[in-house]
């Protein structure tokens, strides 16, 4: 016979309001095996966790029921304190009547009905808990991190300074990511490149950390503390060891006609190129699929001119196989498409550009060396119109339901910058809202309005129709209640950002969820917002949500600190909760194999004792517990019942659903 | 029946099918409305008095009667309102409230011959009919 302890909590007027504590007391006191029963206003603090640690030390409990609140929540508070009163952390149960119980009910009596049948079933389930031992496992010194934007290098930087190993992937040819494509930063206006590329150099200088630049993962496994991770390193068709990044090879080569990713289109590039002039590494690539050598087989003008012998037209890609402690993701972001936008003209008229192409415009390093011009004739614009929220708070299934967050502080910059440089071109913002919560935004977009005189107007863009050589406006201003027309010679679209394509891809491959935008969801939106709630995957940048640089950094150091508490165990305790195969009653049809997400499971000959008593050879289930994470699908897909997870075991969840119905 | 304007409002976003709280104000209805030049009021300000339950401005003004039921304005927009909707509830609130062209279920077979379109019966039935 147990003697089982429940304790109740009011948590405050959290629970207490919506559910009649008295009531759920004398109720769970009528059980049989509870031996003791007690109602307290905090469990979590200190007086409730004394109370149960003396009732478990005078009443000798042999189990302890807390109806609380989400076992996510303080699970791990409760087990500690049992433990500590020399109780197994395993024969405690939570009854979840906060989440599920009087946060949803208004109605006292139903919540309290409802919070008896959940601590009925918490008790049925705990009499039938074992003592479970967490074992260890041990900690590769390793760090992973996916993407090399500046979310990736600040998270690498802060990894290898405290001494551990690093490895930096990129699927671009360089490291450096959007921040190397921007011309300037808010608020400070600090040229981006300036305060960047230092930063590259140092990520790549860093005897701790490796780059694979132009290399994608292929395969992800293992758990936290031993993920093993397959790196495919596309081939460069360059020696990265010979190459000098002199150049030669782009200007002589003479398929001069791909679009320039990295200038947004504006531009062509050769075949073999390097991405911008700061690379990291200054070592170009050749794209194959625009390669005349490759489409063609003659040229090989690069060879010939390549000082350095490094052109290797040989080369294939190479998978890397490493084992790593922690993974990033920093993946980072992208501007949407605007192919449903058909009334803004973006891509039917040139002067109708978006803002990241804006920045490649005013950059010194773009396409026009910094002059702003249009791009259909070259000439200088004499009225610009910004238009914000471009596919960003769209319900509509356009564009997105989020505000991306950063369009509001780089449109107020890029009109700013224009009025500076350029005082006679006129400069016209169309908004829904002026958002700009930040140290110095709000100043930084007063200034643009008030020394700058950049016209704001709520309202927005309707249409664009191309007339002559200069673009028709129809726009709205809201606070006037009028519509109105306006030309201008450039329109520039505040575009939404969506999380990188590759985001979906990863998530499968790391059991990272993700929410309903592709952003990878965090653990816990206030307490844990760096950690994904896969262990020892984390988060950094714009792949959780959209946010600027300065934020992006933080995180980013952030994450780097989460990766360091794991890499400075030698072991992790892993979680005991894992399946196990009875198997006396297994068959050996291996089903179990078949379902297990995490590869966990397989079969093994050996000799077992089967029902009838005799000793038999045959092929039975075999769990390897270091990989189980305790999903239990293997419970459900085994036909004769052998398979069963510790902690949830099916008698367990019978006695559950038993004590309810 | 004499109503409110409180009541009448509800009435008439009810009517619409468009759910009004959604707007944000942006202008993005005004600015894509062929005919907004000839409103009084415009499209995303018709939103806005029925969000503050303003039903006779709607009604006095020139605008239920420019809209040329096009739907642009709830195409453009970003959050999925339909002013077009909305102005098209206001005109039928104006065309009862003057108590005419009301036909009831019973009055529909003297409609009806082998000329008359069914859809147009249907439309004048939902129309007029109180």
């Amino acid at each position: 016979m147990q003697k089982i302890g429940v304790f109740v909590c009011w948590c405050g007027s959290n629970i207490a309001a919506t559910v009649d504590v008295a009531k759920v007391i004398e109720s769970v006191k009528a059980i049989p095996d509870v031996a003791f029963a007690s109602d307290y206003r905090y469990m979590c603090s200190e007086g409730g966790q004394d109370l149960m640690q003396n009732a478990i030390r005078e009443h000798g409990l042999t189990r302890v029921v807390v109806c609380a609140c989400s076992p996510r929540m303080h699970e791990a508070t409760f087990r500690k304190a049992a433990e500590a009163a020399g109780l197994n952390p395993f024969l405690l149960e939570i009854a979840n009547i906060r989440e599920q119980c009087s946060w949803v009910h208004k109605d006292k009596e139903v919540g309290t009905e409802k919070a008896i049948a959940l601590a009925k079933a918490a008790i049925a389930k705990v009499r039938f808990n074992s003592p479970l031992q967490a074992g260890q496992s041990e900690v590769v010194k390793r760090a992973l991190v996916i993407g090399g934007g500046i979310a990736g290098i600040q998270t690498a930087l802060d990894i290898a300074e405290a001494g551990y190993k690093v490895d930096l992937v990129e699927k671009k040819p360089s490291i450096g990511g959007r921040m190397s494509q921007l011309d300037k930063t808010f608020p400070t206006l600090d040229c981006s490149a300036c305060i960047l590329t230092p930063k590259m150099v140092d990520v790549a200088a860093h005897p701790n950390v490796t780059i694979y630049t132009y290399s994608e993962i292929e395969k992800v496994s293992g758990y936290v503390g031993q993920f093993e991770v397959d790196i495919r390193k596309r081939a460069r068709s360059v020696k990265a060891d010979l190459c000098t990044g002199c150049g030669v090879c782009q200007d002589k080569c003479p398929s001069k006609k791909t679009p320039n990713e990295f200038n947004q289109g504006l531009d062509n590039r050769s075949a073999i190129y390097i991405t911008f002039a700061q690379a990291v590494p200054k070592v170009p690539v050749i794209d194959r699929e625009h390669c005349l050598k490759f489409q063609t087989g003659k040229c090989g003008i690069c060879e010939k001119v390549c000082p350095s012998k490094a052109i290797d037209y040989t080369q294939e890609d190479e998978i890397i196989t490493q084992k790593y402690g922690a993974i990033v993701l920093a993946t980072g972001f992208e501007t949407i498409d605007l192919t449903k936008f058909g009334e803004y003209q973006y891509g039917k008229s040139k002067d109708v550009i978006t803002s990241l192409e804006f920045e490649r415009l005013t950059n010194a390093a773009g396409p026009t060396e910094g002059h702003l011009q249009r791009m259909s004739d070259g000439k200088q614009p004499k009225h610009i119109v910004f238009v914000s929220c471009v596919g960003s708070r769209d319900v509509s299934g356009r564009g997105k339901e989020y505000c991306s967050k950063i369009c509001c502080m780089y449109t107020a910059k890029q009109a700013m910058l224009t009025r500076e440089k350029y005082p006679d071109t006129d400069v016209t913002v169309f908004y829904i809202d002026v958002r700009t919560p930040g140290k110095g935004f709000d100043e930084f977009y007063r200034r643009a309005v008030e020394e700058y005189n950049v016209h704001y107007i709520k309202g927005q863009v309707g249409k664009i129709l191309e007339q002559g050589d200069h673009l028709l406006v129809y726009a709205s201003d809201a606070l006037s209640n009028s519509h109105i027309s306006l030309e201008a010679d450039m329109v520039v679209l505040a575009t939404a950002i969506q999380p990188s394509q590759d985001a979906k891809k990863l998530a499968t491959m790391l059991t990272a969820s993700i929410d309903n935008n592709n952003f990878f969801t965090e653990a816990h939106a206030k307490l844990r917002p760096v950690e994904s709630p896969t262990a020892g995957v984390f988060l950094s940048g714009v792949c959780q949500g959209p946010k600027d640089v300065p934020e992006t950094v933080s995180q980013a150091g952030a994450a780097a600190v989460k990766v360091l508490g794991i890499l400075s165990k030698d072991t992790l305790a892993t979680n005991p909760c894992v399946a196990s195969c009875n198997e006396r009653i297994c068959s050996g049809c291996l089903a179990c194999e078949n379902v297990c997400p995490y590869g966990a499971i397989g079969g093994e000959e050996k000799t077992v004792i089967n029902l009838n008593g005799k000793r038999e050879q045959r092929v039975v289930s075999v769990v390897n517990e270091a990989l189980c994470q305790g999903c239990g699908a293997c419970t459900v897909a085994c036909p004769c019942g052998a398979m069963d997870l510790n902690g949830f075991s099916n008698k367990q969840i019978t006695a559950e659903v038993d004590a309810i119905c | 029946m004499q109503v409110n304007e409180k009541e009448q409002a509800a009435e008439i976003v009810r009517r619409s099918g468009t759910d009004i709280s959604k707007c944000m104000q942006c202008g993005k209805c005004t600015a894509a409305c062929p005919a907004g030049y000839k409103m009084d009021i415009q499209p995303h300000r018709v939103v806005w008095e029925l969000i503050n339950e303003h039903v006779d401005v709607l009604q006095k003004a020139v605008t239920p009667w420019k809209c040329l039921s096009c739907f642009a304005c709830a195409e453009r927009c970003p959050r999925g309102v339909s002013p077009a909707a909305l102005i098209e509830s206001v005109r039928l609130s104006i065309i009862r409230q003057q108590g005419e062209n009301c036909i009831t279920v019973e009055e529909i077979p003297a409609y009806i011959d082998e000329k008359m379109p069914q859809q147009a019966i249907v439309a004048a039935f939902r129309k007029y009919n109180k």
